[in-house]
């Protein structure tokens, strides 16, 4: 059972809807480069292919940013990081993905600027899939990856705990 | 009132392009490569029975022309091809486009001695054929096309042609072309059309690609759909009057295919996986009427067929990284799993008439990304618009 605190449940449903709308995607070959088809939101070449990107934002810390454009949405999302632990641990946990970025399909090799992990969803990622089932990845991946930090933390200050624990009883006794 | 029939092909990769010939016996295919397939009705099943190679891209369009029985393909790999049936086999013949960017669309004209290629290359190729060298020639629409044009539809006086581009602006042309056409009646879009001649120009009203046009079965107007979720309709009044135009705005995804049925009713396609008809109410208002899909489609069929529409190695490569992501297990489906109820799974690429006489179309034909091309009654479907819902077995709310 998943207890929703009262502001993820809006901000989730946000995203949701903005991703929905953003991922209206088609093929389309570059009108720049001859015999070319690349996602037009990286190549940023022809200025009527890109549309208004979205900022949702749930708190300072917490932010989505979705940049659509007509083959290609950038989805870029900064995970809550409240102090220095959880600042590494979601480093160490994007980065772990990312190096694996291939295994997630939709996932970017690098994230932008300011971002802490990017997805980058491509006509062809939404002709293989289907679209919905890639919002409810994206919309699942945010919802487990508080859940993640947030757990190792705990686990993390748990056995900081029993290591100082251990450590002081050898000088009690 | 009659259900939609799903054509007993699974193509399991998006169709982004089809057509049928003019008895719907034959269906010409492209599954999101650069092979055609011509497929051959017998009884109940589709037989494929030819494969045209000659494109080394993705073939983008194709038309197959009615009483000619030709057909047309372009792509992006800058080309077109006209194919002919000769002693049992299709014959490419090749047409200089001259363009240096990706061809997206084509379609015969309604005399079918033209067609028009629209193209990345920000120009229309209105090609007729030569027959001294046995090839067809083209000739460019350029100005003012300031992007990539995304599709097109003729006039049925053979002549006018309606361009929908990426600038988000509507235009309509004059694709005269002096020894092929003969001279066209004045209609409500001129006089004197000499060859690239503008008739109008029309913006989409919150400046979204346009990603379909169609003129009316008189020709007397157009609609276009375009990215901003619009639905324009334009009734011309003229060379020096405003024209009349109405504007819906949808209460639903973009479309990206439009098709007249009769004068003052159309069908529209496209993100919502559903085809909708619009109508013109007491001649003053075009107003959405029902969509075609009654939204029955995976509420009637149980969970196991759900389960086998999805059950592609696509997306169990797909379902494979959703579970490597969730790295603590997936037992918490928290956002619960989103079903589509329509019969289309996802994104509808085009819609074309089907049966009926201009002017008075009965069937639509949709394909959809899904890789299902579909046959609906004018007359089914349900009022609402079908959308997604939650399965609430599955929500850990």
């Amino acid at each position: 059972m998943r207890i929703f605190s009262n502001t993820l449940r809006p901000y989730l449903g946000t995203v949701r809807a903005s991703l929905t709308a953003a991922l209206n995607l088609e093929n389309f070959s570059s009108q720049i480069v001859e015999r070319h088809n690349k996602p037009e939101i990286e190549s940023k070449k022809s200025r009527e292919l890109i549309l208004q990107p979205l900022l949702i934002t749930r708190t300072a810390l917490e932010k989505v940013l979705i940049e659509p454009s007509v083959n290609s949405v950038r989805l870029s999302i900064k995970i809550k990081q409240a102090d220095e632990i959880e600042r590494i641990l979601a480093h160490k946990f994007t980065r772990f993905m990312m190096m694996r970025a291939e295994g997630f399909v939709v996932l970017r090799r690098k994230a932008i600027e300011g971002y802490d992990i990017s997805f980058l969803i491509t006509n062809q990622q939404t002709e293989k899939l289907l679209k919905h089932k890639i919002v409810d990845f994206i919309i699942q991946f945010m919802e487990d990856v508080d859940k993640e930090i947030s757990e190792m933390k705990l686990s993390l200050n748990a056995r900081a705990r029993i290591v100082a624990e251990t450590y002081l009883t050898s000088f009690g006794n | 009132m009659s259900k939609p029939e799903v054509l007993p092909i699974d193509f399991a990769v998006p169709v982004t392009a089809y057509a049928f010939n003019a008895d719907r016996s034959q269906l010409a295919v492209c599954p999101n490569s650069n092979v055609l397939q011509i497929y051959q009705k017998s009884a109940n099943t589709w037989t494929l029975s030819a494969e045209l190679k000659e494109h080394d891209k993705l073939i983008t369009s194709v038309d197959w022309a009615p009483q000619s029985n030709r057909i047309v393909t372009c792509s992006q790999d800058r080309n077109a091809y006209v194919w002919t049936f000769q002693a049992g086999q299709w014959k490419p013949t090749l047409v200089l486009l001259r363009i240096n960017r990706s061809a997206t669309f084509v379609r015969w004209s309604p005399l079918e001695n033209k067609f028009a290629v629209a193209s990345g290359a920000r120009a229309i190729a209105v090609c007729s054929f030569d027959p001294e060298s046995d090839w067809w020639v083209a000739k460019h629409i350029k100005k003012p096309l300031r992007s990539t044009v995304l599709s097109l539809d003729w006039h049925p006086n053979n002549v006018l042609l309606v361009a929908g581009s990426a600038d988000s602006r509507a235009r309509v042309f004059s694709a005269y072309i002096k020894d092929v056409d003969s001279k066209p009646a004045p209609s409500v879009w001129g006089e004197r059309l000499p060859f690239n001649t503008i008739c109008g120009e029309y913006a989409s009203p919150a400046s979204g690609w346009i990603h379909s046009v169609s003129f009316t079965p008189s020709g007397n107007a157009i609609a276009f759909v375009s990215h901003d979720s619009n639905l324009s309709i334009i009734y011309p009044t003229g060379v020096d009057n405003p024209p009349s135009v109405f504007n819906v705005r949808l209460a639903s995804l973009p479309h990206t295919s439009v098709t007249f049925l009769t004068e003052d009713s159309l069908i529209a396609a496209g993100h919502d996986c559903q085809p909708m008809l619009y109508r013109l109410i007491n001649n003053n208002s075009w107003e959405f009427v029902k969509s075609l899909d009654d939204a029955t489609g995976a509420s009637q069929s149980n969970k196991a067929s759900v389960a086998g529409r999805l059950n592609n190695t696509a997306f169990n490569a797909f379902k494979a990284a959703d579970s490597m992501g969730a790295t603590g297990g997936v037992t918490g489906v928290g956002a619960g799993d989103t079903v589509l109820t329509t019969v289309h799974q996802n994104t509808i690429t085009s819609v074309r008439p089907f049966a009926g006489v201009p002017g008075n179309i009965t069937h639509v034909s949709t394909a959809g990304r899904d890789g299902k091309i579909v046959i609906w009654d004018i007359n089914s479907g349900g009022s609402g618009i079908a959308g997604l819902v939650k399965e609430t077995s599955q929500m850990g709310l």
